[in-house]
């Protein structure tokens, strides 16, 4: 399980990325929302298209691009995941995205995101 | 830039076909996908390559790569591709400048800091690539020797990633010269003919089985000189020619088995299977992918199979189909590889099991019909394709004691390459290379023996001490004897001798 310390570096990489999709016109719906299946980290609405977002924080890159974490199987979970967020919200929308949000934050406190739209 | 071909070279036996290797850097999430029928050592290349370019100071593109390897038909093996793939990425990440990437061959593999480590393969390799119009060559700085070898193409040798990396950005390339291998000394002393005391039969058959091609089975007691006489065959077999030399120098590259500093072979190879060896070793195999057995690195030299009765009857039996068709199809289920197997064949066997059966056989352990059946296992389809068959005698005390030492090799030598000479018009006209090719029909009509010879072996015949196969065998024989002689046409002494290195074992081995 995440120590204290990772789950905060989480919540500041997802409340960058929460800040970002704001700025950029989406409407962030739902954070942190959780299933028995398991966890969507950030639902966002843009026009008419769910977007699903899976944030990854690290300090540095010495353990590969943060995205690199994200596999076929955390894909296919994902897509799972935005079905069942569906199927329990009222919210219309015409189809789902799933985008994946790399947020380093380096020795110096600076933080880089990597934002990539439509990763599945 | 976001997709940047390299070219490098597949092998498919000892021929090889270009290959494309496409990188595209797409969005989407990291990851690094390899196409095109990789095998388990190129599937690594994904993980070598990508530490060695991050080891090389270079920055791993974060992004989604595909790297396809085209024909995708074609089955692409082992580790020599990474430098390819590394320069494809680089180059579609704009790391590098892409153009006149089409023109080159990249080959080598790629250590995880990035350095480059030979590979086998490179002279079959380099001679595609030159055919293929590539007409210039990337490879490690070890393989640049063997690669140089190919006339009218650059090789460029780099040691490392970072090296090739500079290159392409306008540094010079590195020294051409090899990091010094640890120097290997000639701990062998070249094997001469006059090592071999006595043993005047078995040294006439060697010459003449150099003259003409002719396979050779010698019988005789352990410690008559069997393997000393095999040894020597090449040091009398005319030196190869640069062409067969590529070709010799291919085949032992492709099994990596090519000296770093020398890798061009211009002796005739000797290889000698243990009579252990599995079927794959000797004819060739490998276990998804083709690889040349010890007939086809024996091509152009000799092959020597001692205790030859020992060796697996399938391994007997699969020897036929190189000795007639000269070369060896592999079939495994990455693919089916042809590799050149033209050798001279050279068997030896004791005549018992025990060994000692010699003279009166009195020190002979072996049961009368142990004896028989020991070289009976030779017998047969096999031995029909072997012209010479000679009883060694064990050496004789005055021979020893004399301590007389043999012609030497170079003078042998001398004499096969003149007696050679003097055969290479008339084979031409007859579409034959040696004496051991004549055909039959001619062998009957315009390349018989004269009248005295042929009534030698026509005698032979009517009291059935031949067979009508045996009779060709023998004048093909009286031929290598007629040239090394200098005769026009074999005499009744040629065909008289050729007789009785043909039957020499006979009276051990059964029915010539």
């Amino acid at each position: 399980m995440a120590t204290p310390s990772a789950n905060a570096l989480g919540r500041v990489g997802e409340e960058v990325v929460a800040r970002y999709l704001d700025r950029k016109g989406l409407h962030v719906l739902d954070r942190n929302w959780r299933c028995a299946d398991g966890e969507i980290d950030i639902v966002a609405l843009s026009n008419a298209t769910l977007v699903i977002v899976e944030v990854k924080t690290r300090l540095g890159v010495g353990h590969g691009h943060p995205l690199e974490a994200i596999d076929e199987i955390k894909l296919r979970r994902l897509q799972h995941l935005a079905r069942a967020w569906r199927e329990t919200h009222p919210i219309n929308s015409n189809e789902i995205r799933i985008d994946a949000a790399a947020v380093i934050v380096d020795r110096t406190g600076k933080i880089t995101l990597d934002y990539r739209k439509a990763v599945a | 830039m976001t997709l940047a071909t390299t070219r490098s070279i597949a092998l498919i036996g000892i021929e090889g076909a270009v290959v494309d290797i496409e990188a595209d850097l797409a969005d989407g999430l990291p990851a690094f996908y390899l196409l095109g029928l990789p095998d388990a050592a190129l599937g690594e290349s994904r993980d070598r390559v990508r530490a060695a370019i991050i080891n090389s100071g270079e920055s791993w593109p974060s992004r989604r790569i595909t790297v396809a390897l085209s024909p995708a038909s074609l089955p692409k093996r082992g580790s020599s591709y990474d430098i390819a793939v590394a320069v494809a990425i680089l180059a579609a990440d704009s790391k590098l400048p892409a153009k006149d990437l089409g023109s080159l061959m990249l080959m080598g593999e790629l250590a995880l800091d990035g350095r480059m480590k030979e590979v086998r393969g490179v002279l079959p390799a380099v001679l595609a690539a030159a055919r293929a119009g590539l007409r210039r060559v990337i490879v490690p700085i070890t393989n640049v020797q063997e690669a140089r070898l190919v006339p009218d193409v650059e090789v460029i040798g780099f040691r490392s990633l970072g090296e090739l990396i500079a290159w392409f950005r306008g540094v010079e390339p590195p020294d051409q010269l090899p990091i010094q291998e640890q120097l290997i000394p000639q701990l062998i002393p070249p094997l001469d003919l006059a090592d071999v005391v006595g043993q005047h039969e078995a040294r006439r058959a060697a010459e003449i089985a150099a003259v003409g091609e002719h396979h050779f089975f010698m019988v005789g007691t352990p410690g008559s000189g069997k393997t000393m006489i095999a040894e020597r065959l090449p040091s009398i077999l005319p030196i190869l020619d640069r062409e067969c030399a590529i070709e010799v120098s291919a085949i032992h590259s492709i099994a990596g088995l090519l000296p770093v500093n020398e890798p061009l072979l211009s002796a005739p190879p000797f290889v000698a299977p243990h009579h252990t060896a599995s079927r794959s070793a000797i004819i060739g195999g490998g276990s998804a992918h083709p690889r040349p057995g010890a007939v086809s690195l024996a091509h152009r030299g000799v092959l020597f199979m001692d205790e030859a009765p020992e060796f697996s009857r399938g391994i007997l039996d699969a020897l036929r189909q190189p000795l007639e068709s000269r070369f060896v199809t592999v079939a495994r289920t990455a693919g089916t590889a042809r590799y050149p197997a033209r050798f001279l064949l050279v068997l030896a066997a004791n005549p018992c099991p025990c060994g000692r059966f010699s003279g009166d056989g009195r020190a002979c352990t072996c049961s009368s019909l142990m004896v028989r059946r020991y070289l009976s296992r030779l017998s047969g389809p096999l031995l029909d394709r072997v012209d010479l068959q000679v009883y060694v005698e064990p050496v004789s005390r005055v021979d020893l004691m004399g301590n007389l030492r043999g012609e030497s090799s170079a003078a042998v030598r001398d004499r096969v390459m003149a007696a050679r000479e003097r055969s290479a018009n008339r084979l031409e006209k007859g579409g034959w290379r040696t004496n051991s090719q004549i055909s039959a029909t001619a062998l009957r009509g315009e390349s018989s023996a004269d009248a005295g010879g042929m009534s030698l072996v026509h005698r032979a015949l009517d009291e059935h001490r031949l067979t009508a196969r045996g009779l060709h065998k023998v004048l093909r024989l009286a031929w290598s004897v007629a040239d090394l002689e200098g005769h026009q046409r074999p005499t009744i002494d040629d065909v008289a001798q050729a007789y009785a290195l043909r039957t020499g074992a006979q009276r051990l081995v059964g029915a010539a």
